[in-house]
C-alpha cells in the first residue's frame, strides 16, 4: 500500500512537473513568436537537434518539450556569430591570419613602450654617427639593416604598421558608414533617390581609382588624416551597392510590413530589422576593404603623397629603397614584405569570414 | 539592341559632365594662380601677363579677343580686367572640347591634345601586351587549377594568386627589376638581362619589344590573379551542370567535354572581366609607369597633378573617361554576343 501511495505521489509530482514544463514551453514559444521580427537569422537546426531513435518513441508532449529545450539551449549558446566562430575556428589559414593581425596590432599599439629602447628612434637622425650607420646590412643588432640616414629599418617598419593599420581601419570605417547611409537612402526610398545615388556611384566607379585618390589628395593636401579621408570617401560605392541589394531583398518581407504597421519609424526599421539581416556581408566586405585601403595607402606614400617625412610609412620606405635597389635591396624588400603579409592576412581573414558566415559574393 | 546602345550612350552624358565638372571645381579649390605656374619663377611684364590671361580664358573678353573691364569697355590695364567665373571657364572648356581643343598646358607650353597624342600610344601598347599576358596566363592557370582540382598545381595557383592580390603592384615591379635586371645580370656576367627602365628608342641596346616584358607583367599581375580565380570557379561550376553529365554519358572523353562543352560557358564572365580590365589599363597605370619610367599617359597625369598643371589633368582624365566608357559599352555588347540568353533592349517577359 505504502509503495502504491508513493508511486501515486511520484506520478503526481511528475505530472505537475510536466505541466510546469509545458506551460513554460508555450511561454517560450510565444515569446519567440513575438520576437520573430527581430531574429537575426532563421533558426537552422544543428546536427545535434535531430531527434534520436529513442526520442521518436516518446509521446508528443515529451518530444515537444525536448525540442523546445533543445531550441532553448541552442539559443542560449549558439547565435549566428557563435556558429560562425565555430566554423572559422576550423579554418586554419584564417586563424593564422587572425593571429598575425593581432600580433601586428599589439606591436603597433605598444611600440612606444619597448621599441625605441631596443632599436632607437624611427625618425631622429644622429648626424655624428650617420656615415658609420648608413645602409648597414641586416645583422643581430639591426635585424633588417639600416637606411641611408642610419635609422634602423625594423624600427621604421614597426612604426609604419601604425600608419597602415590606422589608415586601413579608419578609411574602412568612413567608407562603411557612408556606404550604409547611401545604400539605405537609395534602396529604402527608391525612385529619384535611388537614381541619383546610384548614378553618383557609377561616376565614382567610372573614374580610374588611383587617379581619383591622387586628385582628391591634391585638393586636401598631404598628411595622414587626408589619406584616410580620401580613401574612405572613395570607398563608399561598393558597400552602398551591397547594402542596397541586401535591403531590396528583405524590404518586402512580412516582418518589415508588420513592423511598419505597428508604427515603427523608417530609421528604426532599417536599424532593427534590415541591418541585422545584412550585417554578415557588410562585415566580410569591410574586412577585405581594410587590406585594399592599406594597399592604396602604400601606393600613395610611394608616390610621395601620403605621410609626410620623416614619419615612416611602408610605401615611402619602398620609395626610399628604390634608389638602392641594386646595392641594398633589403631597404625595399622589408617594408614590401610587411605590406604583403598584412594585406594577405586581412584577405585570408575576409575569405574565412565569408565562408563561416556563408555570405554569397559575386566573384571568386 | 540599337535602342539599348542609344540608351547607354545617353547615360554617358551625365557621367561625362559630372566628372569634368568635379575636376573643374577641384581646380578652383586648389590654391595657386595658374599664371604663376605658367611663368614659373620669372616676373612677367604686365602686357605679357594680360596676353596670357586672355589666351587661357582667365579674364572676360569681347568678340575680338580684347580684355574688357566691368562695364564692357576694352581695356589694356591688368587691374581693370574681370576674372571669369568657374562656370564660364567650364562652358568655354566644353565648347573647345567639342571642337577637339583640350586647352594649353601651363608648364609645357604645348596643346594638351598633342601631349596626349604623344603619350597615349605608349600606354595603349603596354595595355595591349598586358591584356594578352593576362588572358593567356589567367585563363590557362584557372583551367589547370579547375581541371586538376586539389592537385599540386591547384594549390600552387591558389597560393600565387592570393599573394599577387595582396602585393603592391609597384613592389612586384621592383622585385622583377631586381631579379631580371640586376641579379640576372651579375649571375650571367652581364651577358643576359632585361631592361628595367624606359620604353626603348635609339639609345637603348635592346629591341623595343624587350622593354615591354617587365612593365607588362607588372601591370597584368593583379588582374591575372583575379582572372585565374574567376576562371577556376566558373569552370568548376559549369562542370557540375546537367548538360556536362549528359555529354560525359554520351561517352565523350574528358578533354572533349571540357573543350567543346564546358569552356564556352565558363569563359563568358572571364572574357567580360578581362574586357573591363582592358578599359582600366587604358586609363594609365600611374604606378607601373612610375616604377619603369614609362612615358605613358598615367605618369604624365600624375606629374601634372603634382605640378598643378590642370589643363593636362582635366584633358587627360576626360579622354580616359570616354575611352573607358566606350570599352565598357563594347564589353557589354560582346557579352550579349557571347551569351545568346542575354538580349538587351528586348521586352522583359521574353528574357
Amino acid at each position: 500500500m505504502e509503495k502504491k501511495q508513493r508511486e501515486e505521489d511520484l506520478d503526481r509530482e511528475v505530472r505537475q512537473g510536466l505541466k510546469k514544463m509545458e506551460d513554460r514551453a508555450y511561454d517560450v514559444h510565444e515569446e519567440r513568436e513575438q520576437a520573430a521580427g527581430d531574429v537575426e537569422a532563421p533558426y537552422q537546426p544543428s546536427e545535434g537537434s535531430h531527434p534520436s531513435e529513442a526520442e521518436h518513441h516518446r509521446d508528443f508532449r515529451g518530444s515537444y518539450n525536448a525540442v523546445v529545450d533543445e531550441v532553448d539551449k541552442d539559443n542560449a549558446t549558439r547565435t549566428l556569430w557563435s556558429d560562425a566562430w565555430g566554423r572559422l575556428r576550423k579554418n586554419r589559414l584564417a586563424i593564422v591570419a587572425c593571429v598575425w593581425i593581432l600580433v601586428i596590432a599589439v606591436i603597433a599599439v605598444t611600440a612606444d613602450l619597448w621599441v625605441q629602447q631596443w632599436l632607437g628612434s624611427p625618425t631622429a637622425i644622429d648626424s655624428t654617427q650617420m656615415s658609420a650607420l648608413s645602409r648597414l646590412p641586416p645583422s643581430p643588432e639591426h635585424p633588417f639593416g639600416t637606411d641611408t640616414l642610419g635609422r634602423d629599418v625594423l624600427c621604421r617598419v614597426i612604426y609604419g604598421s601604425r600608419i597602415s593599420l590606422t589608415v586601413g581601419l579608419l578609411a574602412t570605417a568612413i567608407s562603411t558608414v557612408l556606404g550604409l547611409i547611401m545604400g539605405a537612402l537609395a534602396a529604402y526610398y527608391g525612385g529619384i533617390w535611388d537614381t541619383i545615388i546610384m548614378r553618383l556611384a557609377d561616376i565614382f566607379l567610372a573614374f580610374p581609382y588611383t587617379l581619383f585618390v591622387i586628385v582628391l589628395l591634391a585638393v586636401l593636401g598631404n598628411g595622414i588624416q587626408n589619406v584616410f579621408i580620401a580613401i574612405g570617401i572613395l570607398g563608399w560605392p561598393s558597400i552602398a551597392r551591397v547594402f542596397r541589394s541586401a535591403i531590396l531583398s528583405v524590404k518586402e518581407n512580412d516582418y518589415v510590413d508588420a513592423a511598419r504597421s505597428m508604427g515603427a519609424s523608417d530609421a528604426r526599421i532599417i536599424a532593427r530589422h534590415i541591418f541585422p539581416n545584412s550585417v554578415a556581408s557588410i562585415v566580410v566586405y569591410a574586412t577585405m576593404n581594410i587590406g585594399g585601403a592599406i594597399l592604396t595607402e602604400s601606393a600613395l606614400s610611394y608616390l610621395g603623397m601620403g605621410v609626410t617625412p620623416p614619419n615612416p610609412s611602408w610605401g615611402s620606405m619602398i620609395q626610399d629603397g628604390q634608389t638602392y635597389l641594386a646595392t641594398e635591396p633589403w631597404l625595399m624588400l622589408m617594408p614590401g614584405l610587411a605590406i604583403l603579409t598584412t594585406v594577405l592576412a586581412f584577405t585570408l581573414l575576409g575569405d574565412g569570414l565569408r565562408d563561416a558566415l556563408d555570405v554569397k559574393m559575386k566573384d571568386a | 539592341m540599337g535602342k539599348y546602345i542609344v540608351k547607354r550612350l545617353l547615360q554617358f552624358i551625365p557621367v561625362f559632365f559630372g566628372v569634368t565638372l568635379i575636376l573643374f571645381a577641384v581646380q578652383n579649390i586648389v590654391p595657386g594662380d595658374p599664371i604663376k605656374l605658367i611663368a614659373g619663377d620669372k616676373a612677367l611684364q604686365p602686357e605679357t601677363e594680360l596676353q596670357l590671361r586672355i589666351a587661357y580664358h582667365l579674364v572676360k573678353t569681347d568678340g575680338d579677343g580684347q580684355a574688357v573691364d566691368a562695364e564692357g569697355n576694352v581695356t589694356k590695364n591688368l587691374d581693370e580686367t574681370v576674372p571669369t567665373s568657374t562656370i564660364e571657364q567650364y562652358v568655354d572648356y566644353i565648347l573647345g572640347l567639342l571642337q577637339g581643343d583640350l586647352g594649353q598646358s601651363y608648364t609645357r607650353k604645348l596643346p594638351v591634345s598633342s601631349i596626349l597624342a604623344q603619350k597615349y600610344p605608349y600606354t595603349a601598347k603596354l595595355a595591349l601586351v598586358a591584356i594578352v599576358v593576362e588572358a593567356i596566363v589567367g585563363i590557362g592557370a584557372g583551367m589547370v587549377s579547375a581541371i586538376k582540382r586539389y592537385s599540386f598545381w591547384d594549390v600552387l595557383v591558389t597560393l600565387v594568386t592570393s599573394i599577387l592580390v595582396a602585393m603592391p603592384a609597384f613592389w612586384l615591379g621592383m622585385l622583377l627589376q631586381l631579379f631580371f635586371g640586376i641579379w640576372l645580370k651579375s649571375w650571367t656576367g652581364g651577358s643576359f638581362f632585361l631592361p628595367i627602365s624606359g620604353a626603348g628608342g635609339v639609345n637603348s641596346p635592346f629591341m623595343d619589344w624587350v622593354h615591354y616584358i617587365l612593365p607588362a607583367i607588372t601591370l597584368a599581375s593583379v588582374s591575372t590573379a583575379y582572372a585565374a580565380r574567376i576562371m577556376r570557379s566558373q569552370l568548376l561550376e559549369v562542370m557540375n551542370q546537367d548538360y556536362i553529365r549528359t555529354a560525359k554519358a554520351k561517352g565523350l572523353s574528358r578533354s572533349q567535354v571540357i573543350v567543346h562543352h564546358a569552356l564556352k560557358n565558363a569563359l563568358i564572365p572571364v572574357v567580360t572581366y578581362i574586357g573591363l580590365d582592358f578599359g582600366a589599363m587604358l586609363s594609365g597605370a600611374i604606378l607601373t609607369e612610375t616604377v619603369f619610367n614609362w612615358p605613358g599617359v598615367g605618369y604624365e597625369i600624375y606629374r601634372a597633378i603634382t605640378q598643378r598643371d590642370w589643363p593636362i589633368v582635366i584633358g587627360g582624365v576626360t579622354v580616359i573617361i570616354v575611352v573607358v566608357m566606350v570599352i565598357n559599352l563594347i564589353v557589354d555588347m560582346s557579352y550579349a554576343f557571347l551569351d545568346p540568353r542575354i538580349r538587351y533592349g528586348a521586352p522583359k517577359e521574353q528574357g
